[in-house]
């Protein structure tokens, strides 16, 4: 699609959805949202690249080798999390009881391990959102 | 014959569901079978657990972790199967110039 | 508020046939995307933000843009 309106306003709008999708799932432990949704807005935005400035520049930022390593990084680092419970001596993924920072009721870091998967799992819904539309969209 | 066959399987369905909807308990009732024993140690010790003011992702990232890496396992395996069924896009192009 | 749980509800078979009803599907995805915001505003009424964050996220974003994806390698008209 080669409108110059819609690639004006592509460019003054993505930082914004990205800086939303961030919020959410930093937030997820604090406000509604959590890591399912704010990594469904990570990866529109970047369909949003896309659709209006072509599958070359959106390959650009992010490439299938990228996204084919987020997804299996994240899922690893979410196991990884899960073992650190087993080696303190607890049940896998534990939280209180395996020494994560526990920090006061209402910060950004705080709440154990709650954060860190929340990330896992954003990284995860974007990279697979993102693969799932370049595998469909691509030109032979 | 057909078409009145229909009509009468949609009249039935719709008296079914019409019926299940008036024995629905009322939302936020206080009577309701899902306010039990589960909800009251969810709403007390949440904080205590967690320190996590939001119940729900309390609930779906400490209480019920594994549950949500079965959701994760769910995603790579969609992702697999969409891959393996347009397999011409990832990596083999120079069969794809023979084809 | 109980008026605009039935007016929400109405437009929500509304939208449903006519998203069987429609020859052209790029309206019916359209359709299909005004259908998951009106659930989004359900789930909001019932006291789920969760879910109806999601829901507007995954419902009326993603799954739009690969049915447009899919329809894009196809054919429009039905």
């Amino acid at each position: 699609m080669d409108d110059l309106i819609v690639r004006t306003v592509t460019k003054w709008i993505v930082p914004f959805i990205q800086v939303y999708g961030i919020f959410i799932i930093l937030h997820g432990h604090i406000s509604p949202g959590g890591g399912f949704s704010g990594g469904a807005v990570l990866g529109s935005s970047i369909i949003l690249i896309t659709l209006s400035l072509g599958y070359k520049k959106a390959s650009g930022i992010i490439s299938h080798n990228t996204s084919a390593l987020l997804e299996s990084g994240s899922i690893i680092w979410y196991v990884l999390i899960g073992i650190v419970g087993i080696i303190s001596g607890n049940n896998f993924l534990t939280n209180r009881g395996s020494g994560f920072y526990m920090g006061e009721v209402g910060d950004v870091i705080s709440s154990g391990m709650i954060p860190l998967i929340t990330v896992a799992i954003g990284i995860k819904v974007a990279s697979t959102v993102i693969t799932l539309f370049h595998t469909i969209i691509e030109e032979d | 014959m057909k078409k009145i066959f229909f009509i009468m399987t949609l009249v039935l369905l719709w008296g079914l569901m019409v019926a299940s909807i008036v024995q629905m308990p009322t939302s936020g009732d206080i009577e309701n079978p899902s306010y039990n024993i589960t909800t009251h140690y969810y709403i007390n010790k949440s904080i205590r657990d967690t320190n996590a003011p939001n119940i729900v992702s309390a609930i779906i990232n400490d209480y019920r972790a594994f549950d949500t890496l079965g959701e994760a396992t769910v995603l790579f395996i969609s992702i697999i199967a969409g891959s393996s069924v347009m397999k011409n896009t990832y990596g083999n192009k120079k069969e794809k110039k023979v084809d | 508020m109980q008026i605009f749980n039935v007016i929400l509800i109405i437009f929500l078979i509304t939208c449903a046939i006519a998203v069987e009803r429609t020859k052209d599907l790029l309206a019916a995805v359209i359709i299909f995307a005004s259908y998951s915001f009106f659930v989004a505003l359900l789930w909001l009424l019932l006291r789920a933000p969760d879910i109806a964050l999601t829901e507007a996220a995954i419902g009326a974003g993603v799954t739009t843009m690969l049915f447009v994806g899919v329809i894009s390698k196809t054919r429009r008209m039905e």
